[in-house]
C-alpha cells in the first residue's frame, strides 16, 4: 500500500501519473555516527534498505545484542501495560508529537527504570498475595469462632468439661468426656469428608457442619471461595489422631476454638483486631502499587516510542555490511530521486550530532534492479490509490490508472446509485469526515472506522456525483421535482379524460420541447416509466463503458512509448483499439444516431417511431450477416450505405484477430534474428572501488539476488514457444473479454434500476402509510413511521445498496477498465520510517 | 425551434469552461491532479448530460398516466383540462 509520507517536496507537481523515480544508493556511514544517521533517516522516511548480510543469520548480525536488549524493554513495558489494563488503565499509544529516538546511553537510564518499576511491581504482587493469604485465614477463624456457638449450646446437656480448652491441646483424660476439632473445607468436599470420617470412627463420630456465609476470595487467583465450617466430636486420643489425619487429608483448615463461650467471645475481639490491621496494611500496599502504576502509565507511551524507534535504528544497521577494516559501515537502499538532497541532509546532520570529523556519504549506483513504485499522494489521492495498490501495485514507471480513478470511479458508482437524497446523505457524512479530518484522525474506531476514514474523500466525490446523477434521474427518494417546467402537456379535453382510467400521450402532439436538465418529471408518475427508462439507462451503461475501455486501450500507448517499445503501438494498440471502435464503437454511433434520426413529429413515414430499428437486433445482424424483414412503409436501414460499412468494419475488425495475434512474435522473432552474433551475457555484478580514509581500497561484488527480478527484460529470456503461447493467450482474453465486459457495463443500468425500485418499495410501503392516516393520531403515527423508513433509508439505501454499487464499480475498474492496459507486476516502496512503526492500528 | 438550442447551449458552455479554461489556471504542488479532475468532471458530466438530453429531444413513446395523475397535474403544473381537443403540429 503505497502510504503518506513524511518527507515533502514542492519542487516538482505531485502527479501520480507515473511513480517516482527512484535511485540505488550507496551509502557509507562511519561507526560513530552511524546510528544517529540512521535514527535522522528514520525521521525523513525516505529510504528503502537492502538487506546485504542475507546470508547471515540473525543471530549472527552485528547489533543482535542491541536487538535483544530491546526486547527486554518491550517485555518489560507489555508486562507493566498488562498490570495497568488489571486496574482499569487502558495504555494508549501516542498517535502525534513522539520522542526523538533515544541515544545508546539514555537506553541505560531507561533500563534502570524499567527494572526498578518491574521489580517494584512483582514485589508487591507477592507481598499482596501474602497478605490475602493472612486476611483469609483470619476470616475462616472468624467464621468458626461465630459458627460453633450453636454447635456447643446443643452440647450443654452432655458431658462436657467447659473450663477446659479444646482438644487440640491436651484433652482431658478421664472417660467420659467429648472432644473436638473445628475447622473450615471446601464445600464440594463435605459430603466425602462426613463419610470417611464416619468409617474410620466406625460411626463414633458426631459431625455438624455450617456454610459459610460470606464471599472468601482465593489469594493467587482471586476467585471466589465456597466453604463450610465444621464441628467433629469424638472420644479418646487414638480417634483424634485419626481425625486430624483425615482432616489434613481434605485439605481442611483446623482453627483453635475454646469450649468457653467467654473465652470464644475474647478471641472473636481479638481476630477482628487483627483483621482490620491487616486491612489496613492491604489498602495501603495497594495504594502504592496504584502510585507506582500510575507514575508509569504517564511515561509508557514515551518509553515504548522510544524503545521501537531504537529497535527499528538497530534492525535497519544489521542490514549493513560492516567492513572492519576500512571501519566504515556500507549500505544500499533505493531513494526517490528527488529527495536525495534530504537524505544527504540527514547524513550530515548524523555526522554533526556526534561531531565526527569524517563526514559520511552516498554514491548514486547504476543498476538494471527493478526499482520499487512510490507514489507521492496526498489525502486526497490516497484513498483511491489504495484502491488500485489492492488490485496489484504498478510497476517502475508504469501508468497508474490511480489519477483517473479521483474521478471515473465516484462518477460510475453515482450512475448505480443515483437518487438526489441518498446521495446528500452520502455527501454529507463524507463532507463531516473531510471539514473534521484533524480531530477525527486521531480518533480510534476499530479497523472499520479507519477504512471509512481513510476513504473520506472517496465517500464525499460518491454523495457528491450520486447528487449529480440523482439530479438528472429526477430522483429524490423516489420522487421527481418540476424544476424546469415539464414539457408533456395534456391534449385530451374533459371528457376524454373522465372516461378513460388510463391515457397515454401521444409524443407527436402533446410535446413542447425538451426538458432541459434531466429526465421530464412527468415520467415519475408515468405507468410506463420503466420502459422507457431502461431504455435510456442501457444506451447510457453502453457508451459510458465503451468510452472507458477505449480509455484504457489508450492508456498503453503511454507505456509503449515510455518505455520505448514504439512497434507495440503498431502491433499491439493499433488493432486492439480498431476492434474496439468498429465493433462497439460503431454501436455507440447507432444510438445516437437513432435518438437523433427518429422523431415523432418526422414528415418521413420510414423515420417514424414505430419504424425505429433496435440498436441490439441490428448490431447482431451485423455480426451474422443477416437482414431484417422491413415493417411496410420502413426502411430497414439507418441510413443509405449501413449495409456496405458494416461489411467493412467488420472485415477489418476480423483482420485485427490475427494482426493481435501475430505481429508482436513476429517483430520479436525478426529483432532477435537480426541481433549481433552471440548474446552477451550481462553480468549482474557492482564492482566499485573506494579509496576510503586509511588508503585500503574496498572491492563490492554485489551478486543478483533471487526473489529480485532480473536486470533486464524478461522477453529476451523467453523462447519463442512461450511468446507464441503468451501471445495467444492475450489474444483470445482480448478479443473475448471486449465482448464480455461491454456485457458487464450493463450492470451500470441494472443496479440503477434496483436502486430505483427499492426506493420506490420503501416509499410506497412506510412512509406513504403514515401519510396517510387522519387527525392527531395519524400524526403521531407519522413521527414512528417516519424514524422507520429513515432508519431503513440509511441502513438500507445508504449502507447496503452504496456498498453494492462501490463492489461492482472496483470490479468495472479492476477487471474492464485496468485489464486494459495494467500489468502491476510491481512492488511497493517501503521506506524505513518511524511513523510507520509507530502507527499502529489497533483491532478493538 | 430556437429555443430548443439554448439549453444545449448554456450547459456546454458551463462544462466547456470547467473542463477547457479552468485547468489553466490550476496551480501548486497538485496541479496535475487538479487539471486531470477537473477535465474529467467536465467530460463525465457533459456526456450524461448529453445522453439524458438526446433520449428525450425525440421521444418515441409517450407516458401513460391514469386519471387521477392527469387531474393533479392539471391543477398542480397548471396543465388545465380543456373542453376541446389541443391538437398542435
Amino acid at each position: 500500500m503505497s502510504k503518506w509520507w513524511s518527507c515533502g517536496s514542492n519542487q516538482e507537481s505531485n502527479s501520480i501519473f507515473r511513480s517516482e523515480v527512484m535511485s540505488l544508493v550507496q551509502m557509507y556511514l562511519q561507526p560513530e555516527a552511524a546510528y544517529d544517521t540512521i535514527a535522522a533517516l528514520g525521521e525523513v522516511g525516505c529510504v528503502q534498505f537492502r538487506d546485504l548480510n542475507a546470508k547471515i543469520n540473525a543471530q549472527q548480525r552485528k547489533f543482535i545484542g542491541e536487538v535483544r536488549r530491546c526486547d527486554e524493554l518491550e517485555r518489560r513495558i507489555r508486562y507493566v501495560t498488562a498490570e495497568l489494563n488489571k486496574e482499569g488503565h487502558k495504555v494508549l499509544d501516542l498517535m502525534d508529537d513522539f520522542p526523538p529516538a533515544p541515544q545508546p546511553r539514555e537506553i541505560i537510564d531507561l533500563e534502570l527504570h524499567l527494572e526498578k518499576t518491574e521489580t517494584e511491581i512483582l514485589e508487591l504482587a507477592a507481598n499482596n498475595v501474602n497478605l490475602q493469604t493472612s486476611y483469609l485465614e483470619l476470616s475462616e477463624m472468624i467464621q468458626v469462632l461465630e459458627r460453633t456457638d450453636q454447635f456447643f449450646s446443643d452440647q450443654e446437656s452432655h458431658n462436657f468439661d467447659l473450663n477446659k480448652m479444646g482438644t487440640h491441646r491436651d484433652p482431658e483424660k478421664s472417660n467420659g468426656h467429648l472432644g473436638f476439632v473445628a475447622g473450615v473445607i471446601s464445600r464440594e468436599r463435605e459430603y466425602a469428608f462426613e463419610r470417611m470420617l464416619w468409617r474410620i470412627s466406625r460411626g463414633n463420630v458426631f459431625v455438624r457442619r455450617c456454610d459459610v456465609d460470606v464471599a472468601l476470595t482465593d489469594p493467587k487467583t482471586g476467585n471466589v471461595l465456597h466453604k463450610s465450617v465444621f464441628v467433629v466430636f469424638f472420644q479418646g486420643d487414638q480417634l483424634q489422631a485419626r481425625i486430624r489425619k483425615v482432616c489434613t487429608g481434605f485439605h481442611a483448615h483446623m482453627y483453635p476454638c475454646p469450649s468457653s463461650h467467654s473465652e470464644r467471645q475474647e478471641m472473636v475481639k481479638n481476630v477482628r483486631t487483627r483483621l482490620e490491621d491487616l486491612q489496613v496494611i492491604i489498602n495501603q500496599t495497594s495504594d502504592h502499587r496504584t502510585c507506582v502504576l500510575q507514575a508509569a502509565l504517564k511515561q509508557l507511551p514515551t518509553w515504548s516510542a522510544m524503545v521501537k524507534k531504537m529497535k527499528g535504528i538497530y534492525h535497519t544497521l544489521n542490514l549493513f555490511n560492516v567492513d572492519l577494516g576500512s571501519k566504515c559501515l556500507i549500505g544500499e537502499g533505493w531513494v526517490p530521486k528527488r529527495e536525495l538532497e534530504l537524505v544527504e541532509v540527514a547524513l550530515a546532520a548524523g555526522s554533526a550530532s556526534v561531531g565526527s570529523t569524517v563526514p559520511s556519504f552516498i554514491n548514486v549506483l547504476d543498476t538494471k534492479k527493478e526499482p520499487p513504485t512510490h507514489f507521492r499522494t496526498n489525502k486526497f489521492t490516497r484513498g483511491f490509490q489504495n484502491l488500485i495498490d489492492a488490485y496489484g501495485i504498478a510497476g517502475y514507471r508504469e501508468v497508474n490508472p490511480g489519477l483517473y480513478t479521483c474521478i471515473t470511479f465516484p462518477f460510475l458508482f453515482a450512475v448505480m446509485f443515483g437518487d438526489m437524497g441518498h446521495g446528500t446523505i452520502l455527501f454529507l457524512l463524507g463532507l463531516w469526515m473531510v471539514i473534521d479530518e484533524k480531530r477525527l484522525s486521531k480518533k480510534r474506531g476499530g479497523e472499520i472506522w479507519n477504512i471509512f476514514f481513510a476513504g473520506r474523500y472517496i465517500i464525499m466525490l460518491m454523495g457528491l456525483f450520486a447528487m449529480y446523477t440523482g439530479f438528472h434521474y429526477n430522483d429524490i427518494f423516489s420522487k421527481s421535482i418540476n424544476v424546469f417546467g415539464t414539457r408533456w402537456v395534456n391534449v385530451y379535453n374533459r371528457t376524454t379524460v373522465l372516461t378513460n382510467p388510463t391515457l397515454q400521450l401521444n409524443p407527436s402532439v402533446a410535446t413542447r420541447g425538451v426538458y432541459p436538465m434531466g429526465i421530464d418529471p412527468i415520467w415519475q408518475s408515468a405507468s410506463n416509466k420503466i420502459i422507457f427508462l431502461n431504455t435510456y439507462k442501457m444506451k447510457l451503461s453502453i457508451i459510458f463503458g465503451v468510452l472507458h475501455m477505449v480509455f484504457g486501450v489508450c492508456m498503453s500507448v503511454e507505456n509503449f512509448v515510455f518505455f520505448k517499445k514504439y512497434a507495440y503501438i503498431i502491433l499491439q494498440f493499433v488493432p486492439q483499439v480498431l476492434f474496439l471502435l468498429l465493433m462497439f464503437g460503431y454501436m455507440c454511433f447507432m444510438m445516437f444516431y437513432k435518438w437523433v434520426k427518429y422523431s415523432p413529429t418526422t414528415d418521413v413515414e420510414a423515420d417514424t417511431p414505430g419504424c425505429a430499428p433496435s440498436v441490439l437486433i441490428m448490431f447482431i445482424d451485423m455480426v451474422l450477416f443477416k437482414t431484417e424483414t422491413a415493417l411496410p412503409g420502413c426502411d430497414v436501414n439507418m441510413f443509405p450505405i449501413q449495409k456496405n460499412l458494416e461489411m467493412i468494419f467488420l472485415v477489418v475488425a476480423l483482420l485485427c484477430i490475427p494482426w493481435i495475434l501475430l505481429g508482436k512474435p513476429l517483430y520479436i522473432k525478426y529483432q532477435r534474428r537480426n541481433r549481433p552474433a552471440g548474446p552477451v551475457e550481462e553480468v549482474d555484478e557492482i564492482v566499485e572501488k573506494i579509496e576510503v580514509t586509511t588508503g585500503k581500497e574496498i572491492i563490492i561484488t554485489e551478486v543478483a539476488e533471487a526473489h529480485e527480478s532480473g536486470g533486464h527484460s524478461e522477453e529476451d529470456d523467453e523462447p519463442m514457444s512461450e511468446i507464441w503461447i503468451h501471445q495467444a493467450i492475450h489474444t483470445i482474453e482480448y478479443i473475448l473479454s471486449t465482448i464480455s465486459h461491454t456485457a458487464s457495463y450493463l450492470r451500470l443500468w441494472a443496479l440503477s434500476l434496483a436502486h430505483a425500485q427499492l426506493s420506490e418499495v420503501l416509499w410506497t410501503m412506510v412512509l406513504a402509510m403514515g401519510l396517510q392516516m387522519n387527525g392527531y393520531v395519524g400524526a403521531i403515527g407519522l413521527f414512528f413511521i417516519f424514524a422507520v423508513w429513515e432508519f431503513f433509508t440509511i441502513a438500507i439505501m445508504v449502507m447496503m445498496e452504496g456498498l453494492s454499487a462501490f463492489l461492482h464499480t472496483l470490479r468495472l475498474h479492476w477487471v474492464e477498465f485496468m485489464s486494459k492496459f495494467y500489468v502491476g507486476n510491481g512492488y511497493p516502496f517501503t521506506p524505513f520510517s518511524f511513523k510507520d512503526i509507530l502507527i499502529v492500528v489497533e483491532d478493538d | 425551434m430556437v429555443s430548443e438550442w439554448v439549453a444545449p447551449i448554456v450547459i456546454t458552455s458551463i462544462w466547456a469552461f470547467i473542463g477547457i479554461i479552468c485547468p489553466f489556471f490550476a496551480r501548486g504542488p497538485n496541479r496535475g491532479v487538479t487539471q486531470c479532475c477537473l477535465m474529467l468532471t467536465a467530460a463525465t458530466c457533459w456526456l450524461f448530460w448529453l445522453c439524458c438530453y438526446m433520449t428525450q429531444l425525440n421521444p418515441l413513446i409517450g407516458p401513460k398516466l391514469s386519471m387521477n395523475e392527469i387531474m393533479i397535474m392539471a391543477r398542480e403544473w397548471g396543465n388545465e383540462i380543456k373542453d376541446t381537443m389541443a391538437v398542435t403540429v
